[in-house]
């Protein structure tokens, strides 16, 4: 529980308990919208356990990772919607 | 053309929640050996989501001797594998950190468990909106919720434990909300002597939850905000209150997933759970399920079911009268929730023409209202098409306008094209076939 892993979300370090998911992290940071939807509306997780995608960010480059689903790592850069990260499907 | 990487087993086991573990411990102390495939970073399932992790939980004593399963030298537990497809029988493609990885097997034991059931209402989009379940496995994973104002709202018992985890991190639950009435949840809860565990469970998060209102007959009918959520207003079915929040937890019980059992030809009984006998066996030989997916009846349930389903993978002869005594009890429990919980019709309600219902594609309800059933709506209004691939508005649509789903196509997650790829290069289907 002591441990502690230092990652960057939108640019902004953010230090969150090892283990913590992205998406624990992305909140953290202060960060309330994940993404948006197809129509530009504001999005964030809803189920919390890898169903719904609605969760979905660019960690390290990669777009569309589930954040609810991926564990924290030292150095990870995240970006959300605010840094033009998953934005609209991956169709 | 390089094969993809490949493991070879006599049992695979799809999820390591409850019912994965109890089915891998069973298999592996019978003498087979067992590969188990979870999606998430760690095992637990949601019930105990972070108890083998560095994010402590209280139930971690609860799971600890389950968890063991996953030392013992004949299993080979792979976090972060979400299973994509089944080429042909005895093998199954799942996609890992590592990259695409082929499972050959005799038998798989199929343990993923349960989602929620979302009901679209207006605001449910919303950032700050989550479900009841969603924020407690969310919160497991160090989501802050600390000094947080949270609603928690929907149906069923779950509602109980979600809003204890969410005050244990230090969230004001402001209100428990309950759709079902007074009268069936206090029968309910008078018949409860014949659980004891299950009554000792509900007389600790009612201690853990003093002070927190909790109303029965009370339901959501909107969220409010901008970019985020600021308040919600809930229904008695007399008189709506607006009720200024952070979050709002709203789950209106659990939908089994049948999806992976839908990709392996599986028969799927009535209610959507995977039909199984009496050795939890599945319509497709070889093929075992257990645990939420197979009927949504509860914790004990799942480790019964998965203990009698690693036993018959393996092959033993007889069961022990030991866990199916306890499946019978524990079912009993889940048919009890059911009629208990059953969802009012306000509810089909809730949404107006312009609330959305499939959240992927933002398709409105009014867009969906002329059409004939789910298949209509997916090819006309692309409902049900993005990357959840429905798991969210399917069951929504099915309680709106009574569509029933269909078949599971793969990949039945969204994947890397490289995984897609590797489908197309795996070595020769299954070693002897189930």
């Amino acid at each position: 529980m002591s441990a502690r892993v230092t990652l960057s979300v939108d640019g902004r370090a953010v230090a969150v308990a090892a283990g913590a998911s992205v998406a624990a992290a992305i909140e953290a940071a202060g960060v309330a919208v994940f993404r948006h939807s197809v129509t530009g509306t504001a999005r964030a997780p809803l189920c919390g356990m890898g169903i719904c995608q609605e969760c979905r960010v660019t960690i390290d480059g990669e777009p569309h990772r589930l954040a609810c689903q991926t564990a924290c790592a030292e150095g990870m850069r995240v970006e959300t919607a605010a840094a033009g990260g998953s934005r609209g499907v991956g169709r | 053309m390089s094969a993809i990487a490949t493991v070879d087993c006599d049992v695979l086991v799809v999820g390591a929640g409850p019912a994965g573990l109890a089915a891998a411990g069973a298999a592996a102390r019978a003498g087979a050996g067992v590969v188990v495939l979870d999606d998430n970073a760690g095992p637990g399932g949601q019930i105990w989501r972070g108890a083998g992790a560095g994010v402590a939980a209280p139930d971690a004593r609860a799971a600890a001797p389950w968890l063991d399963a996953l030392e013992h030298p004949r299993v080979q537990p792979l976090a972060g594998a979400r299973l994509f497809a089944q080429p042909a029988p005895g093998l199954a493609l799942a996609e890992t950190p590592a990259g695409p990885l082929a499972v050959r097997h005799v038998r798989a034991v199929l343990c993923p468990g349960a989602r929620e059931l979302f009901l679209p209402f207006p605001g449910w989009t919303l950032p700050g909106v989550a479900g009841a379940g969603g924020l407690s496995a969310l919160v497991k994973s160090g989501t802050p919720v600390a000094g947080q104002r949270v609603v928690v709202a929907g149906s069923g018992p779950l509602l109980f434990a979600v809003a204890r985890e969410l005050k244990r991190h230090g969230a004001r639950v402001l209100l428990i909300a309950e759709q079902a009435p007074r009268g069936r949840v206090a029968r309910f809860a008078a018949g409860l002597w014949r659980w004891p565990a299950k009554l000792a469970d509900a007389l600790a998060h009612r201690a853990a939850l003093a002070g927190v209102p909790y109303r029965t007959g009370s339901w959501p009918v909107e969220a409010l905000g901008g970019e985020a959520l600021a308040a919600v207003r809930v229904s008695d079915g007399r008189r709506v209150r607006e009720i200024p929040c952070d979050r709002l937890a709203c789950g209106f019980g659990l939908v089994p997933n049948a999806e992976p059992a839908r990709l392996f030809g599986c028969a799927i009984a009535a209610g959507g759970a995977v039909a199984t006998g009496a050795r939890q066996e599945t319509s497709v030989p070889g093929v075992f399920a257990a645990g939420e997916a197979a009927g949504i009846a509860g914790l004990e349930a799942a480790l019964a079911e998965g203990a009698i389903a690693g036993l018959a993978a393996a092959g033993a002869g007889e069961i022990p009268a030991g866990p199916r005594r306890a499946r019978e009890r524990a079912r009993a429990f889940g048919a009890a929730i059911a009629r208990a919980f059953a969802l009012r019709d306000d509810l089909r309600a809730l949404a107006r023409p312009e609330t959305v219902v499939c959240r992927c594609e933002d398709v409105t309800r009014g867009a969906l209202a002329d059409q004939p059933g789910w298949r209509a709506a997916k090819l006309h209004t692309r409902c049900g098409m993005g990357p959840c691939q429905g798991r969210v508005c399917g069951p929504a649509a099915e309680f709106l306008f009574g569509w029933g789903a269909e078949s599971v196509r793969p990949p039945a997650f969204p994947v890397r094209l490289e995984s897609l790829a590797a489908a197309g290069e795996v070595p020769p289907g299954g070693t002897e076939g189930p």
